[in-house]
């Protein structure tokens, strides 16, 4: 009896000691929302791709932590035909996580499956300019497009042009079967997912061996969780309140990175009495950015001139343009004949970004002379009346797409903005292949919109992460949204 | 307890009114104004009860959530009496009739739906708003005065000065609203009172998730859902919107105990 | 008596299936697709009426409303169009939540109020009996999800005995995740327990005050010799019925200290399947709440008929 005793305790102690010896190689990530589904290719939620991008799934190309576009299942490419024809290499020795192989026809399948006719993917748009995909042999595929297009292989990275195996793809919703280094385990619906690492990955085998998606909304108990250990980081702390606190806790490191999230105050330039450059231009100075980012997201922003990142090459600074100047405002309602102040719409979406920054905006407007009428609106209502009904005047936003300056030369969406200059730009935009002419293109676009004060443009989203400070390896900035976990570990 | 009960629940009643009503005319701040910079603050001379996250006073705030507060449940109360007793009178004067049968499966039908289910039903259709809030808790409160002023009822038109009533030729209609109403109509007060104070409860959470009065109109409710977020750095944010639901219920509460003990000794029943 | 409990069935049968018309109908005008919340703002029309077709929202209302009652019949609740999961296993999911919640805040009330308000009643008029009504009183007047919150800021925050919300998980032991519910369960257990403080020392003054106890009490009983031999079992049968009530309304006031405590219940699930437009789950979770509110009314009512027969005719 004694001697059993003794041994359960070497035995703990050689346990304990051992886990004290090696890092850690499981990690818990918090997410405030849960995906509704795992098929990045049939659905619009920034969740889905928060869980699986990278991680489960992989396509032909995929997003550097930097923005950039690397190959993935892609090894290389050749474009030929003058830009019409990407001829694909594929990487050797891959297979899905249930040992499939994975070769050209799944490409085929999966692109032809995003293009069909009865596609559900929400972002069948990027697929828009592919004429045909062709199958050369196991390892090489080609993509032929309509017209010469500088943007396919940045259009292919992203989640939505993940690669799936036909055999598995009708299940992806709910058991995504992917060829990337991690394999889904278990979903516990309103809870998380759990992923495995996948031991026969094709490429630099990562670090963990498991990795948890808790999902969290409420701040509160984000806070607890965190401080109790429960979970390791939140890539997207959804409280910026809370920020300072963490900063201040040696057990912590806070992350703040950038996003491709310009927060925009949306102006309805289609009807009355937004239609006047004047009344937006009024709008466009009353608005104080500083007092927005200070209490809206305590602090955690950039403030922009027009929609553009600022971590963009081809960024320009064009706040002055529209700086804050009540006086200038007044005078500028008067001008277009509305001296008695008038009344907006202001609709706003759930996250805290609009609800709390369109009440600072409302008491901003009404010291311009602007009442406005406040509705808090879902999400779901917010799609059918707001961006497909246009039955608003103003609404707060985040256009979260990189580099989606493009939305403006398209008169049918939901800003109605008509400009034949901006779309003519755009157009050669499209079809330029030259980097510094592409730039220069840019830039005159942001001066435009800036000149026709579209739209109130607030500030750039912060990226605020808050990690356990061992934890190493997780993106800063969100190019895409993504938790690539490929290069995660934690230091001794 | 007693009728004494009255005096306190009066006092703290009268001044949850007087604070609303005199919202209308003076607070000490603007609640429309934000002072962002000033955010956050705890109590001090210039803001008794200190800021919100936006900088508003949070005094001010209280006393026009108030006002929000017990409107809404003053007007859905209106609503449930405004309905439910004259069916409820109707019922009663066409007791076990097909009408009596109609108008009482209605009512399990309604009492079917957890008030919240009604209101979380009726927002997601019209939207959220304080019109939207009265409408949910006002059809919450029909059943409970059909149910009190029929039951009330049916035992008057048994007594004798209903059948001289009868006999005198008058109609149905006639004797509910000239014999019978008067003689429930402290039972009416009574429940009144209750259904009122379960009103502002309903109203508050409501508002705390977000189905009550819209920005930026201040309610209690919505001021402990803002606050929830901050409770780390600020709890007193947290603290007094509640303090002031609670001051108000307790005090319809202790009006309403009084009040049946007062007006009507043979109602005396503690709940 | 079977005369009786049939009328009450069939009643209660019309009120399902008015009910049941009354919740599709009315979910189905909300605004708001579910197609278009899915695929967010880059989707286009011919992916939205692909989308569409594949969750079956292209058949007329009526059709889809016949289908959905119909499966319910067979437990079959459909399957939810964001999750694309059976809603039946959902609802299951949530319920493992959600009805030990309940019950855990109805035994805790229960275990309060009991012993409480008898020993009020034992000490009518005294001090304590006022000090007892003075705490139900306001007990009755604290909005649970306040209460909610400051049983977080003391017990989370303050001293961090308990986790600020989320639930453990059944498979994380039975404790860690009774520990996960325990500050939902008094902030829901407390108004209840108030309630029914009083609603036991009423009862039981009400007992007393009934001739064969006066007799009792005339025979020499003490005052609490005569409640728990002869008052307590009467005065139960109100207690018992409002416990019976407390329940249904249990579940339903869970909905909003579910979202205090971020536990994935079905409150939480109707709130964001409302947000997804996920209008299927609605409509069941809303049809099962109304369901087991007319169950619990319906066993209330005949329970209450077994006890006294005078009610089986009248006041129906």
């Amino acid at each position: 009896m004694k001697l059993h005793y003794s041994l359960t305790a070497l035995v703990v102690v050689a346990v304990l000691s051992g886990s004290a010896l090696a890092a850690r190689t499981d990690v818990t990530l918090g997410m405030p929302l849960e995906p509704p589904n795992l098929d990045p290719t049939a659905g619009a939620a920034a969740a889905i791709d928060e869980v699986v991008y990278a991680n489960i799934y992989e396509g032909l190309t995929r997003f550097a932590p930097d923005g950039s576009v690397l190959p993935a299942l892609a090894k290389e490419w050749a474009i030929e035909n003058e830009g019409l024809r990407y001829v694909f290499t594929l990487h050797e020795g891959v297979s899905y996580h249930d040992g499939a192989e994975f070769n050209a026809d799944d490409v085929k399948f999966s692109l032809d499956r995003a293009m069909a006719e009865d596609s559900t993917n929400a972002q069948k748009g990027l697929f828009s300019n592919i004429d045909s995909v062709e199958v050369i042999d196991p390892l090489h595929v080609a993509v032929n497009l309509k017209q010469a297009d500088g943007s396919l292989l940045f259009n292919l990275a992203w989640g939505d042009a993940v690669i799936l195996d036909e055999a598995t793809a009708a299940d992806a919703a709910t058991n995504p079967v992917g060829t990337g280094p991690f394999i889904f385990a278990n979903w516990v619906q309103g809870d998380r997912v759990d992923i495995v690492k996948n031991p026969d990955y094709w490429g630099t085998p990562v670090q963990l061996d498991k990795a948890t998606f808790k999902f969290i909304s409420e701040p509160t108990a984000a806070f607890a969780a965190l401080m109790a250990g429960d979970v390791d980081v939140f890539p997207n702390y959804p409280a910026p309140e809370n920020l300072p606190q963490f900063d201040a806790d040696p057990r912590f490191s806070v992350v703040l990175g950038s996003t491709e999230g310009e927060t925009i105050l949306t102006m309805n330039n289609g009807s009355t009495p937004l239609n006047d450059k004047r009344v937006r231009e009024a709008i466009s100075h009353a608005i104080n950015r500083d007092e927005i980012i200070d209490g809206a997201m305590f602090g955690y922003g950039t403030p922009i001139g027009s929609h553009f990142a600022p971590h963009h090459p081809a960024y320009v600074d064009l706040t002055e343009q529209s700086a804050f100047d009540p006086e200038k405002a007044k005078e500028l309602l008067v001008e277009a004949g509305y001296s008695n102040g008038l009344t907006l719409s202001l609709k706003l979406p759930p996250p805290s970004y609009a609800r709390r920054g369109g009440e600072i905006i409302a008491a901003q407007l009404r010291d311009i002379g602007i009442e406005t009428e406040i509705e808090n609106v879902e999400w779901a209502q917010w799609i059918e009346q707001v961006f497909k009904g246009g039955d608003f005047d103003l609404t707060i936003v985040s256009h979260t797409e990189p580099l989606d300056i493009g939305i403006y030369a398209n008169p049918d969406y939901y800003f109605q903005y008509d400009n034949a200059t901006l779309q003519e730009l755009m157009d050669t935009f499209n079809v330029e292949t030259d980097t510094a002419k592409r730039e220069q293109m840019l830039r005159d676009a942001q001066k435009i919109i800036a000149d026709d004060y579209v739209n109130g443009y607030l500030f750039q989203l912060a990226k605020t992460g808050v990690a356990s400070a061992k934890l190493k390896g997780l993106w800063a900035n969100a190019p895409t949204q993504a938790n690539d976990l490929t290069g995660v570990y934690w230091e001794e | 307890m007693s009728w004494r009960s009255i005096i306190p629940g009066a006092i703290l009643v009268f001044t949850v009114m007087l604070a609303a009503l005199g919202s209308l005319f003076w607070t000490p701040y603007d609640v429309a104004d934000l002072d962002i910079r000033n955010k956050m603050q705890t109590s001090s001379i210039e803001h008794w009860l200190g800021t919100d996250h936006f900088g508003r006073d949070i005094f001010s705030m209280l006393m026009v959530g108030a006002r929000t507060s017990i409107a809404v449940a003053l007007v859905a109360v209106g609503i449930g009496m405004g309905v439910g007793v004259p069916l409820g009178l109707f019922a009663a004067a066409r007791a076990h009739g097909w009408i009596d049968e109609l108008i009482m499966r209605g009512n399990d039908l309604v009492f079917a739906f957890p008030a919240l289910l009604i209101a979380i039903m009726i927002t997601a259709v019209f939207g959220p708003s304080a019109l939207n809030a009265i409408i949910a808790i006002g059809i919450f409160n029909i059943p409970v005065f059909a149910r009190l002023s029929r039951g009330a009822a049916l035992s008057l038109w048994t007594r004798e000065f209903i059948l001289a009533a009868k006999v005198a030729g008058k109609g149905a209609f006639r004797i509910s609203f000239e014999h019978v109403l008067p003689n429930i109509s402290n039972l009416l007060i009574v429940q009144g009172t209750i259904q009122f104070s379960l009103g502002i409860l309903a109203e508050a959470g409501l508002s705390y998730v977000g189905l009550g009065a819209q920005p930026p109109v201040p309610s209690w409710g919505r001021m402990l859902a803002e606050s929830q977020t901050l409770i780390t750095l600020a709890p007193h944010l947290a603290l007094y919107p509640g303090l002031a639901i609670v001051f108000t219920v307790l005090g319809l509460n202790l009006l309403g105990d009084g009040l049946r003990d007062w007006l009507d000794p043979r109602l005396r029943r503690e709940r | 008596m079977l005369r009786f409990v049939l009328t009450r069935l069939m009643s209660l049968l019309a009120t399902l299936v008015v009910a049941s018309c009354i919740v599709f109908f009315v979910i189905e005008v909300v605004p708001g697709d579910p197609a278009s919340f899915m695929l967010g703002i880059n989707a286009q029309p011919d992916t939205l009426a692909a989308l569409r077709a594949e969750l079956g929202l292209d058949v007329p209302k009526w059709q889809r409303y016949l289908h959905w009652t119909g499966g319910m019949l067979s437990g079959d609740f459909g399957t939810s169009y964001t999750y694309r999961t059976p809603v039946a296993n959902m609802i299951a999911d949530r319920l493992w939540i959600s009805l030990p919640l309940a019950l855990f805040a109805l035994a805790l009330s229960t275990l309060i109020a009991l012993p409480v308000g008898l020993w009020a009643a034992s000490r009518r008029g005294s001090y304590a009996d006022s000090v007892v009504m003075g705490f139900t009183q306001l007990g009755v007047a604290i909005p649970n999800f306040w209460f909610a919150l400051l049983l977080v800021m003391l017990f989370a925050i303050k001293l961090g005995w308990f986790s600020a919300g989320g639930f453990a998980g059944w498979d994380a032991g039975a404790f860690a995740a009774m520990k996960s519910l325990m500050l939902p369960a008094i902030a829901l257990a407390l108004p209840q327990a108030a309630i029914l403080t009083r609603v036991m020392r009423s009862s039981l003054l009400d007992v007393m005050n009934e001739d064969y106890i006066r007799t009792a009490r005339a025979k020499g009983l003490s005052v609490r010799q005569v409640l728990l031999k002869h008052a307590l079992r009467n005065a139960l049968i109100p207690v018992l019925t409002i416990i019976g009530l407390q329940f249904s309304f249990l579940i339903a006031g869970a909905i909003i200290i579910e979202n205090v405590f971020f536990l994935p219940g079905l409150g939480r699930l109707i709130f964001q399947s409302i947000a997804q437009r996920d209008l299927i789950v609605v409509e069941s979770v809303v049809m099962l709440l109304v369901f087991a509110v007319v169950i619990i009314t319906f066993l209330v009512d005949v329970a209450y008929a077994w006890v006294d027969p005078r009610l089986r005719q009248a006041n129906r």
